[in-house]
């Protein structure tokens, strides 16, 4: 019997009018790959800002570890990588500088590993490079580093493969499995198939009263 | 427990340290953001010679509210840029989910914004005097009461910064929420001036002055958090 991570309970949330997802409730235990799945606009991000605590239009409970999440703050945040939408990259600022900033945010990054992650996402030579001058996807490997920096055992990932090569991407599922074999977690969103080797399991917005309006 | 609360407190040092070069690195790299609110200032200072008289006596007289109102419009004009750029890369939403204390890094943010504006002012304001014929006498006053009065401008401009963020153009409506908010400051910093060229003790004003910095300090930040996490969450 493995631990529950994140227990979601009769989630409930509306956005002008229109219902994304009512009565949503789901388990998340350590080890576990989740995916959210919907089309454009049935909550998927939505979701996500939700239960990183981003977020807090919603009516329904969210539970880390048992307890009420509003209660246990500041542990979620330690044991949780959010990456969103944005990617949160300073673009005058070189990807370096950019995840020391990560490290001094959050306590258990050690800095001295850096270089290593920048290595692993392919940005070795570009240390000190504005991110202005880097391609969109170089971009994004640079928040991606991010993973392979931390500790945190629950990752929310809103679509991390954007603007990723294949061969990144290949890299960076293989980096999500590592993460669940080690006893982590993940919820993502992504439009990509997913070439994940192992137990990844789906939810669908669009079954879950998304598109109750027109229905 | 005692190692514990140790490095706790460095932590938090380290992170306020961390936090103030970010902020430091990115305006030396956007120097426009730097240079913008100075220039700013010394321009509308020069419109009122134009504008109303270059009469020298009537200009001494205008001189300690026209620098302290130049001070205050070029600290507002500042103060939209603040939470702009975090929140349209994404980082502002990174640091709401740090685990480390939010009220922290806010401070570090404002207290580095104050050193490129509100320091930039205090330091640039005798050249201001000057050109608007302030007796030399009010100098001193003229600085001292900036450098206590514009971090409270900045940590009050913060907090309508935090709270206009996530809208399209939240410029206007900053001024709009923080101009009644910045009058006080604006009544004792020109008063301790004026108190300074008539040759009057300005301790009193420039108590008042540090009484309100002390209150904003303690207080701002804690607004300026929850501002924050209002605005990322709608």
């Amino acid at each position: 019997m493995s631990e529950q991570l994140l227990t979601v309970h009769k989630l409930f949330c509306e956005r002008d009018d229109r219902v994304l997802f009512d009565q949503l409730s789901f388990t998340l235990e350590a080890g576990e790959i989740v995916q959210i799945e919907g089309q454009n606009g049935s909550g998927k991000t939505t979701l996500l800002r939700i239960l990183s605590g981003l977020s807090r239009h919603y009516e329904g409970d969210i539970l880390w570890r048992g307890e009420p999440v509003e209660e246990v703050r500041e542990q979620f945040c330690r044991d949780l990588l959010y990456f969103g939408h944005q990617a949160g990259v300073k673009a005058v600022l070189t990807p370096e500088e950019n995840l020391r900033w990560y490290a001094a945010l959050s306590p258990a990054i050690d800095a001295s590993t850096i270089p290593g992650a920048l290595e692993q996402v392919g940005l070795k030579g570009y240390e000190d490079v504005p991110c202005h001058s880097l391609s969109a996807g170089q971009n994004r490997r640079v928040s991606l580093a991010r993973l392979y920096l931390s500790h945190a055992p629950l990752w929310i990932l809103d679509e991390p493969f954007t603007a990723i090569d294949k061969r990144g991407v290949a890299a960076k599922e293989q980096l999500l499995l590592q993460h669940a074999q080690r006893g982590g977690s993940v919820i993502l969103t992504t439009h990509h198939e997913l070439g994940i080797k192992g137990p990844v399991r789906k939810i669908n917005l669009d079954q879950l009263a998304g598109t109750s309006t027109w229905r | 427990m005692e190692m514990k609360t140790n490095s706790g407190q460095q932590g938090i040092g380290c992170l306020f340290v961390a936090t103030c070069r970010r902020e430091c690195l990115l305006s030396f790299r956007r120097k426009s953001d730097l240079v913008n609110p100075l220039i700013f200032f010394l321009m509308v200072a020069t419109l009122f010679p134009l504008g109303v008289s270059p009469d020298p006596g009537f200009l001494a007289q205008l001189a300690p509210g026209v620098v302290w109102v130049a001070a205050l419009l070029a600290t507002l004009l500042s103060m939209d840029a603040l939470f702009r750029s975090d929140y349209e890369d994404g980082s502002l939403e990174q640091l709401l989910l740090s685990p480390q204390p939010l009220f922290i890094v806010v401070l570090a943010k404002v207290v580095t914004h104050w050193m490129m504006t509100g320091l930039a002012l205090t330091l640039m304001a005798p050249l201001l005097g000057m050109m608007l014929f302030l007796p030399a006498e009010g100098v001193p006053g003229l600085m001292l009461s900036l450098l206590l009065g514009t971090p409270t401008l900045s940590l009050v401009g913060a907090i309508g910064a935090a709270l206009t963020v996530g809208l399209k153009k939240g410029g206007v409506l900053i001024s709009l929420l923080v101009l009644p908010l910045y009058i006080p400051v604006l009544i004792f910093g020109s008063s301790a001036v004026q108190a300074a060229v008539t040759g009057l003790p300005l301790g009193g004003y420039l108590a008042l002055l540090g009484a309100l910095l002390a209150l904003a300090l303690v207080l701002a930040p804690l607004a300026i958090s929850a501002a924050l996490r209002i605005s990322i969450s709608s």
